[in-house]
C-alpha cells in the first residue's frame, strides 16, 4: 500500500487526468461490445483481439511511412470488412443460440486471431510513433502526452458520429428496432440478417479505431487483447446494455479506478484490480437481483 | 468427393511427415553427432527463439565446414533435431522427454528463456543428458545443484549490477538513490535481486520498488513517482515490452533522470523503434560485437556479426551469439573427453576453460559461466538521428565514454 497519490495534489490530478483519457478510449471499445450484446445477444470474447488487429493496421501504415494517425480512418474501414467476414463465417451460425455457445465461438475466434497475428506479424512488441509531443500543465508538474489527448478526442468524435448515425440513418433505426425486438422487426420487414452483419462490422470498425489509437499511445503485441476484452465487458456490465451515457461514465470511472489502483496497490495489481472489481460487481448485481425476487415472492 | 480426396491426401501427407521425423536417432549416427533442442518457433518467444536457432545453425555449419569434431581419431559432424515448443514450458518438458526417450538424443542444447530452461532442466538431469544452454540466465537455475546443466551466459543477477556500481563510482563512491521497476517473472526478479545486493554493498537506497504486470503497456504511475522523487538511477527490466514502454513514456512525459538502465534493448530494437528518444539509455548485454574476444572459428565479434548478417540478413543480437558459443563449448568438450560417454562428456564440460568470440567460458559448480562479465552499452545518436549502441562499461571493453548525467529533456 502506498498513499503517495493522495499526499501530492499534483499526482492526484495527474492520476485523474490519465485515467480519464484512458477511460474514454476504453469506453469506445465497450460501446462496440454493448451494441453487439444488445442487438445480437453475443458477448464477444475476441473484442480485444480485434482491437490489437486494428493496431497492427496502423503500425504497418507507420512502417510504410504513413503517419499512424491516418490509421483511425483506414483501420476501421478494413476492420469493418473483417467483422463482416467473421459474421458470415462463424457468428451467423451461433447468433440464435444461447449465450454460452456464442461465448465459446468467440473464445475460439480469439485464440485463432492471437495465433494468426503471432504467425503473420511475429511475437515482437511494436508501437507506432506519432511524434505528437507533450502538454505540460501546472508549472510542468502534470504531463499529458498529446497522443493520449488525441486518442480521447478521436474516441469522443467516433462515439458522437455513431450516436447520430444510429438515430438518423435507416440502418441505425433498423439496428435499434432489432435490438428492441428482433422478431417484430423481422415481421415488419427489417432484414435482420443484414442488420446483424452490419452490427458486427460496426463493432469491428470501432475496435479498429481503438486499436490504431492504442498503437499510437501504448504498445501492441499479439497476446495483449484479453485485458481489453475484460475491461469492456466490465464497463458494459456496470452500465447496462443500451445505455450510452452509462458506458461513457463507467468507462471513465474504470480508467480512474485503474490509475488509482496502480498508485496505491502497485502496477502489478493494475489489471488484477479490474478483475477483482468485476467479480465484486457481479456478486453485487446478483445480490440486488435476488432481493428483487424476494419482493416478487 | 473432391473434398474427401483432398482430406485423404492431407492426412496422409501429415502422417508421412510424422513417420519420417519419428525415426529413431542414436547419439552418433555414422559420422554425425546428433544434438536435440526444443526451440520456440511459434508463440510469444518466437522472435528470440529464431535468433537462438539461427545462432545454433550458424555454429553447426561453421564447425562442420572447418573439419568437424575429432573424437577417437575419427571426424564427426554436428546435426541438430529441432522441435517447436510453442513458447510453452509444459510442451518444452514433453519435447525434452521425447528427444531423449524416443529420438535417443544423448546431448541437448537449451531452449530460449529462463522459464523454458527451468522446465527442461529436470528432465535432462533425470536422464543424465548433458545440456549446454545459452538463453536461461535465471539465478534459480544454478542453485538447484544440477549436474548436467551448463550455461554459457552470465546469470541474471549480474545484468544491471554494473550499472549501479558505475553510478556509485561516478557519485564519488557515495551511495545513490535508486528507483526500480521490474516485471514479475523469473528473469526480471533475478535482475532485481542483483540490484538489491549491489545496493546493499554500496550503501545505496532504493526509494521506488515497483513491480510490473505481464500485460505491461503502461507504466505512467511509476514514472510520475520518479518525477516527484528524483532518484539518481532508474532501473527497468520487463523484457522487450518493458524497454519499449519505458522509453515511450519517459520521452512523452519528459522524465529527467541522471541514469536510465534497462535490459533487452537490442532485442526490442530500441534505437530503431524509438530513434533519438532512446538516446542515453544504458543497456545490459551479454555480448556486443565490438568486444575483442577471439576464437579459431568465428575469429572475433565483428567478423561474426558480418558473417551472420550475410547469412540471415540482420545484425546478430546477443541471443544468437551466445547460442553459437554453446556449440563451440560442446565441440571442445567432446574433443577433450575423446569419447561419447555421457558422464565423461559431462566431466569435460565441467572442466571447460576456453575463450570464444563471445567471451571466456568457465563453469562454476552450479553450471553458470563465471568468467564473462556483462557489458553495458549506451544508445548514442548523431545529429542526423542515426543511433548506435556503444559499449561504455566495464572500462576494459569500452569503445565510448559514458555520457553521465543524461541531459535534461528541456536541453535536448
Amino acid at each position: 500500500m502506498d498513499f503517495l497519490v493522495f499526499q501530492y495534489p499534483m499526482i492526484t490530478i495527474q492520476a485523474c487526468l490519465d485515467g480519464l483519457l484512458l477511460g474514454i478510449l476504453f469506453a469506445l471499445i465497450a460501446y462496440g461490445m454493448a451494441l453487439q450484446w444488445g442487438v445480437m445477444n453475443i458477448i464477444n470474447i475476441a473484442q480485444g483481439d480485434l482491437v490489437i488487429l486494428g493496431g497492427y493496421i496502423a503500425y504497418f501504415m507507420y512502417l510504410y511511412g504513413i503517419h499512424p494517425a491516418w490509421g483511425v480512418i483506414v483501420s476501421p474501414i478494413i476492420m469493418y470488412f473483417v467483422g463482416i467476414a467473421i459474421y458470415k463465417l462463424v457468428i451467423n451460425k451461433v447468433v440464435d443460440r444461447d449465450l454460452f455457445i456464442s461465448i465459446l465461438a468467440t473464445f475460439g475466434i480469439s485464440i485463432l486471431f492471437m495465433q494468426l497475428m503471432n504467425f503473420a506479424f511475429g511475437a515482437d512488441v511494436v508501437l507506432a510513433n506519432s511524434g505528437y509531443g507533450t502538454t505540460m500543465l501546472f508549472d510542468n508538474n502534470v504531463v499529458l502526452p498529446n497522443s493520449k489527448i488525441f486518442s480521447a478526442f478521436i474516441s469522443i468524435l467516433f462515439a458522437i458520429c455513431l450516436v447520430v448515425y444510429m438515430k438518423r440513418s435507416k440502418l441505425g433505426r433498423a439496428i435499434r428496432a432489432t435490438a428492441q425486438n428482433a422478431r417484430a422487426a423481422k415481421i415488419l420487414g427489417v432484414d435482420t440478417e443484414k442488420v446483424y452483419a452490419a452490427t458486427f462490422g460496426i463493432n469491428a470498425a470501432l475496435c479498429g479505431v481503438a486499436g490504431a489509437l492504442i498503437s499510437i499511445t501504448f504498445t501492441i503485441h499479439p497476446y495483449m487483447g484479453l485485458p481489453y476484452t475484460i475491461r469492456s465487458f466490465m464497463i458494459v456490465i456496470v452500465a447496462g446494455l443500451g445505455n450510452l451515457p452509462g458506458v461513457a461514465m463507467s468507462g471513465m470511472g474504470l480508467g480512474i479506478f485503474e490509475e488509482f489502483a496502480d498508485y496505491i496497490l502497485g502496477t502489478e495489481f493494475r489489471i488484477g484490480s479490474v478483475f477483482l472489481l468485476l467479480v465484486l460487481i457481479l456478486v453485487y448485481r446478483r445480490f440486488k437481483l435476488s432481493r428483487k425476487r424476494e419482493y416478487l415472492k | 468427393m473432391k473434398i474427401k480426396n483432398i482430406l485423404i491426401t492431407f492426412v496422409s501427407a501429415i502422417a508421412l511427415l510424422f513417420s519420417t521425423s519419428v525415426v529413431s536417432f542414436a547419439k552418433v549416427v555414422g559420422d554425425k553427432i546428433i544434438l536435440g533442442a526444443a526451440i520456440s518457433l511459434t508463440g510469444k518467444y518466437s522472435s528470440n527463439g529464431v535468433h537462438t536457432q539461427n545462432g545454433y545453425n550458424m555454429a553447426v555449419d561453421r564447425i562442420n565446414s572447418m573439419g568437424g569434431v575429432k573424437v577417437g581419431g575419427k571426424t564427426y559432424k554436428f546435426d541438430i533435431i529441432y522441435y517447436d515448443d510453442e513458447s510453452n514450458p509444459k510442451r518444452a518438458a514433453q519435447l525434452a522427454e521425447r528427444l531423449i526417450s524416443q529420438d535417443k538424443v544423448e546431448f541437448m542444447l537449451g531452449p530460449y528463456s529462463s522459464g523454458l530452461t527451468k522446465a527442461i532442466a529436470p528432465v535432462t538431469e533425470k536422464y543424465g543428458v548433458p545440456m549446454v544452454e545459452a538463453n536461461g540466465a535465471s539465478r534459480s537455475l544454478f542453485t538447484k545443484g544440477y549436474k548436467y546443466l551448463f550455461a554459457v551466459l552470465a546469470p541474471a543477477n549480474l545484468y544491471l549490477d554494473v550499472a549501479i556500481r558505475t553510478a556509485v563510482e561516478l557519485n564519488g563512491g557515495k551511495g545513490v538513490r535508486i528507483a526500480q521497476a521490474f516485471e514479475q517473472d523469473a528473469f526480471s526478479q533475478d535482475v532485481r535481486l542483483g540490484i538489491l545486493d549491489a545496493a546493499k554493498e554500496t550503501g545505496s537506497e532504493i526509494i521506488i520498488d515497483d513491480k510490473l504486470p505481464k500485460e505491461l503497456n503502461d507504466m505512467a504511475a511509476t514514472l510520475v513517482k520518479v518525477k516527484q522523487m528524483k532518484p539518481d538511477v532508474l532501473v527497468v527490466s520487463g523484457h522487450t515490452k518493458g524497454a519499449l514502454t519505458a522509453i515511450r513514456q519517459i520521452s512523452e512525459m519528459k522524465v529527467d533522470v541522471p541514469m536510465l538502465a534497462m535490459t533487452h534493448c537490442d532485442a526490442a530494437k530500441l534505437s530503431k523503434q524509438h530513434g533519438k528518444n532512446s538516446q542515453y539509455a544504458l543497456c545490459a548485454s551479454q555480448w556486443h560485437k565490438t568486444l575483442t574476444y577471439k576464437d579459431d572459428f568465428f575469429k572475433d565479434g565483428m567478423t561474426y556479426a558480418a558473417d551472420f548478417e550475410k547469412e540471415f540478413g540482420y545484425d546478430p543480437p546477443y541471443q544468437s551469439a551466445e547460442s553459437s558459443a554453446a556449440l563451440l563449448v560442446f565441440k571442445d568438450a567432446f574433443e577433450r573427453a575423446n569419447t561419447f560417454d555421457q558422464k565423461k562428456v559431462r566431466d569435460a564440460l565441467a572442466a571447460t576453460n576456453m575463450q570464444t568470440f563471445y567471451g571466456n567460458i568457465k563453469f562454476a559448480p552450479g553450471g553458470q559461466n563465471v568468467d564473462k562479465p556483462m557489458v553495458l552499452f549506451q544508445v548514442m545518436c548523431d545529429d542526423a538521428g542515426k543511433c548506435e549502441n556503444k559499449v561504455v562499461a566495464p572500462l576494459k571493453w569500452a569503445s565510448a565514454e559514458l555520457i553521465h548525467p543524461v541531459p535534461k529533456w528541456s536541453e535536448r
